[in-house]
C-alpha cells in the first residue's frame, strides 16, 4: 500500500476503494465508476433479473427452512426443506456473482490507477473467456452434481435434525427441528440401542474381514500366477477374472438360490454327502459366513488383476539383487514386492474397504439382510446401509434413516481421509 | 542337493496348479449351475437337475418370443441408458477434468477434496431426496430420469480418475500448442483428448454398464414394466415367488452375462491400466 500511491489520495477518495464501495451498494455502479459502462450495465441488469427472478423462491425457501411451515396440510415441510436447501445454493450463485462484481470493479479501479487504458470490447471479451475458461467446463458437471448428489445428501444430513416418520408425515403433519434427539434416541432407547450395536457391529466385521479376505485371496493367486514357473499365464487369468466379468446381481442372486436349504445345490447336492444341513438362509451365523463367502468370491478377481498389473512393473534387477545378497524368498516378497504392490495400490485397497462398508447389493440380494432378529428392528445380516434401506423404504422411519447415514458418513470421511494421504494426486499439486 | 531341490520345486509347482484347479472349480461351479438350471424344463426347483435328462430351450425361447415376456423391451432400454450414460460421462467428466488438471481457479482445491469425499458415499444415501426431486420434476418412471440421476452421480469418482489421468499428461506439450496459437477449446480437443483416449474409454465402458448391473436404482425410480431395465426385470422374475421362476432368470442372466463378462475379458488389461494410472499416479 505504501508504495506507488497514484495521485497522492488516499481513503475513500482513492479510486479503487471508492469503485470497490460503489459496487459493494450496487452491482455494476463501480464499473460505470470506472467508465466500463457496458460491463457496468450487464452485471446491473444481471444482478436485477436474479433478483427478480429468484427472489421469492428464496424468501419462501429459507423461511421454510427455518420453520418447515406453519400451516399443517397447507404447508408441505419435505418440499419446503428440500426448497430451503435449493435457495441456499442459489443464494450462493449469487453470492459469487456479488462477490466477483466487487472485485472486478477494485481491480478495474487499480488499472485505471496505473493509467492504463481501458481495453478493448474484444479485449475485455477476450479477457473475460480466458479468465472464466474452467468455470464455463466446471458449470454443467457442477450443476448436475449439486442438485444429484450434494442436495439429497444435505437433505437426509437435514432429515437426521427432524422428527420425519410414519407417524409424523406430511403433508397430514408438519415436521419440527428436534437437535439431536434422534442421535440420543440411537444411544438410549432400547430397541434402536441393541439393533445399533449389533448391526454397527457386524458392518465393521463384515467390511474388515470380507475386504480383507478378498485381497489375501487375490494377492496370493497374483503371485502364484506371476511364479515363473507356472505356464499357461493368460488362460489362468481369464478364469480367474470371471467372477468380476459376470455382472453381480446376477452372481449374488446365483448363490443366494445355491444356497437356498430346500433347493439350493450346496446343501442338496454337496453337504448331503457328509449328512450335513446347514440353515445357510435362517442362522444369523451361517449367513453370514456365506456372505463373506460370496463376497471373497465376487471381490477378489479385482484385487487379484489389480496387483497382476503391478507386479509386472517391479524392476527385476531388484530381485537379482537380492539374490546376489543371498535374500530368502520370503525375504524378496516382504521387502520389495509387497512395498511396491501396496505402493500403487493402497488408494484402490483402501477404496475396497470403503465399497464393501457400503456393499448394499450382496446383502439384499443374497437374503434381504434376514433373518429376524428378536427384540431387533434390523435383520440378522443387514448391515447399515441396508439396514438404512428398510427404515426408508419398509418402515419409513426416515429420521433415524437419516441420523445412521450420518454416522455412516463420518465413517466414510475416515477412509476417504486416509484415500488423501495415501494419493499421490495431491502431492504433486506444488507444481501450480 | 542340486537334485532334491528340482524335486522340491516340481512338487511346489504341482501344489500350485492344484490350488489352481480348486478355484476353477469354485468359480466355475455356480456359473455352470446357472447355465444347466437355464436349460431345465419347468420351473420347479427342487426338480431340477445339474445335468438335465432332457435340457431345452424354452426359457430362451420364451424370453424372446411369448408376447408376456418384455425381455427385449429391457434389453432396448438398457442400452438406451448406457450408450448415453457413457457418452454423456465422458463429456461431463472430461470437461471438469480439464479444469482441474490444467487451470487454477477459486475453489480448486476443495473441489477436489470434494470428489474424493463424496465418490465413498453411495447413491442411497440420498434417494429419499432424489425420488422427491424427480417427482417435483416429473421425471419418475422414466428413462430419462434414471440417465440424469446415473450422470450425476458418476461425476466425483470419474472426474479425479480422468484428472489424475490428464495430470501423466506433460504441461509442455499444451504450453507449445498456445504459443502457436492454440485455444483453451483447440488445446482440450487436439491434445488432451486424444492423448486420454485410455481412460476415457474405462470411463465410457464403466458407465455403459452400469446400468446392466445396477438394479436397485431402476427399482426406485422405475415402476412400469414397460420402462425397467434388464437388471431390475430379471430381478422381479424372482423376486416374488422364488424358486418358481429362477430357471427362466437363469436363461435371462446369461444372455446379458455372456456379452458383458465378454466385453470385460477383452478389455480388462485396458480397465486394470487406467485404473492404477488415473487413480493412484495422479
Amino acid at each position: 500500500m505504501a508504495t506507488k500511491q497514484s495521485k497522492g489520495k488516499t481513503g475513500i477518495t482513492r479510486p479503487r476503494n471508492l469503485a470497490t464501495l460503489l459496487s459493494i451498494i450496487l452491482p455494476g455502479l463501480g464499473q460505470l465508476y470506472n467508465r466500463r459502462f457496458l460491463k457496468g450495465i450487464l452485471i446491473f441488469l444481471v444482478s436485477v433479473s436474479f433478483l427478480v427472478t429468484t427472489w421469492n423462491y428464496i424468501d419462501i425457501g429459507i423461511w421454510g427452512l427455518f420453520t418447515l411451515g406453519t400451516i399443517p396440510r397447507d404447508h408441505h415441510s419435505i418440499q419446503l426443506l428440500i426448497q430451503g436447501i435449493i435457495s441456499l445454493i442459489v443464494i450462493a450463485f449469487g453470492i459469487a456473482i456479488y462477490v466477483y462484481n466487487i472485485r472486478d470493479a477494485r481491480k478495474d479501479a487499480k488499472a485505471r490507477e496505473d493509467n492504463k487504458p481501458n481495453p478493448t470490447l474484444l479485449q475485455g471479451m477476450t479477457s473475460f473467456y480466458d479468465n472464466g475458461f474452467p468455470y464455463f467446463m466446471i458449470l454443467p458437471g457442477l450443476l448436475l452434481l449439486l442438485f444429484i448428489v450434494v442436495v439429497p445428501l444435505v437433505f437426509m444430513l437435514a432429515l437426521a435434525f427432524t422428527d420425519y416418520n410414519q407417524y409424523n408425515a406430511p403433508p397430514r403433519n408438519l415436521l419440527n427441528w428436534v437437535g439431536f434427539n434422534n442421535f440420543k434416541d440411537l444411544i438410549n432407547v432400547g430397541i434402536w440401542k441393541d439393533t445399533f450395536l449389533s448391526v454397527f457391529s457386524w458392518t465393521i466385521v463384515w467390511t474388515v474381514v470380507a475386504t480383507t479376505l478378498q485381497i489375501a485371496l487375490g494377492l496370493f493367486l497374483a503371485l502364484l500366477v506371476n511364479d515363473k514357473r507356472i505356464k499357461f499365464k493368460r488362460t489362468i487369468r481369464t478364469v480367474l477374472i470371471l467372477p468380476w466379468a459376470v455382472p453381480a446381481f446376477v452372481s449374488i442372486l446365483i448363490f443366494s438360490a445355491l444356497f437356498n436349504p430346500t433347493f439350493g445345490a450346496i446343501n442338496r447336492d454337496l453337504l448331503s454327502q457328509f449328512e450335513l444341513m446347514i440353515p445357510w438362509l435362517s442362522d444369523p451365523f451361517w449367513a453370514k459366513i456365506a456372505l463373506i463367502m460370496i463376497q471373497t468370491w465376487l471381490g477378489f478377481p479385482f484385487v487379484f488383476a489389480l496387483f497382476t498389473g503391478v507386479l509386472q512393473s517391479v524392476p527385476q534387477d531388484m530381485y537379482e539383487a537380492a539374490d546376489v545378497d543371498g535374500g530368502t524368498r520370503f525375504q524378496k516378497l516382504r521387502f520389495i514386492t509387497m512395498p511396491h504392490l501396496l505402493f500403487a495400490t493402497a488408494p484402490l485397497l483402501i477404496m475396497q474397504y470403503a465399497g464393501n462398508f457400503n456393499n448394499f447389493n450382496i446383502i439384499y440380494l443374497f437374503n434381504g439382510g434376514d433373518p429376524a432378529v428378536r427384540g431387533q428392528n434390523a435383520g440378522g445380516t443387514d448391515i447399515l446401509i441396508s439396514w438404512v434401506y428398510k427404515l426408508t423404504f419398509e418402515t419409513n422411519n426416515y429420521n433415524m434413516a437419516a441420523a445412521i447415514t450420518i454416522i455412516m458418513g463420518l465413517i466414510i470421511s475416515v477412509f476417504a481421509f486416509f484415500q488423501f494421504r495415501k494419493t499421490a494426486s495431491f502431492k504433486e499439486e506444488g507444481r501450480y | 542337493m542340486a537334485m532334491s531341490r528340482k524335486k522340491k520345486s516340481k512338487i511346489e509347482v504341482a501344489f500350485i496348479y492344484l490350488f489352481f484347479l480348486i478355484m476353477f472349480v469354485i468359480i466355475g461351479y455356480p456359473l455352470f449351475w446357472a447355465l444347466m438350471m437355464s436349460l431345465n424344463p419347468g420351473s420347479n426347483m427342487l426338480v431340477t437337475d445339474l445335468f438335465p435328462s432332457a435340457p431345452t430351450m424354452e426359457h430362451y425361447k420364451w424370453l424372446f418370443t411369448d408376447p408376456k415376456s418384455d425381455y427385449l423391451i429391457w434389453y432396448r432400454n438398457s442400452l438406451y441408458v448406457a450408450i448415453v450414460n457413457a457418452v454423456g460421462s465422458v463429456v461431463i467428466t472430461s470437461l471438469i477434468a480439464y479444469a482441474f488438471s490444467r487451470y487454477k481457479f477459486v475453489g480448486r482445491k476443495y473441489g477436489l477434496y470434494m470428489f474424493l469425499l463424496l465418490q465413498m458415499f453411495p447413491a442411497l444415501m440420498g434417494m429419499v431426496a432424489l425420488y422427491i426431486l424427480l417427482n417435483t420434476v416429473g421425471l419418475t418412471d422414466s428413462l430419462f430420469g434414471l440417465m440424469v440421476i446415473y450422470l450425476g452421480g458418476q461425476i466425483p469418482f470419474n472426474a479425479w480418475l480422468v484428472k489424475g489421468y490428464f495430470d501423466t499428461i506433460p504441461k509442455e506439450l499444451d504450453e507449445a500448442a498456445k504459443i502457436d496459437g492454440a485455444g483453451h477449446l483447440k488445446i482440450f480437443w487436439t491434445i488432451m483428448l486424444p492423448l486420454a483416449k485410455p481412460i476415457l474409454a474405462v470411463v465410457a465402458l464403466f458407465n455403459f454398464m452400469a446400468p446392466f448391473m445396477d438394479f436397485l436404482l431402476p427399482r426406485i425410480v422405475l415402476t412400469s414394466p414397460e420402462n425397467y431395465t434388464l437388471a431390475l426385470g430379471l430381478y422381479n422374475f424372482i423376486n416374488d415367488q422364488f424358486s418358481t421362476n429362477f430357471t427362466r432368470f437363469a436363461a435371462g442372466s446369461i444372455l446379458i452375462a455372456i456379452p458383458i463378462a465378454l466385453v470385460f475379458l477383452l478389455l480388462q488389461r485396458y480397465l486394470i491400466s487406467g485404473l492404477t494410472s488415473g487413480a493412484t499416479k495422479g
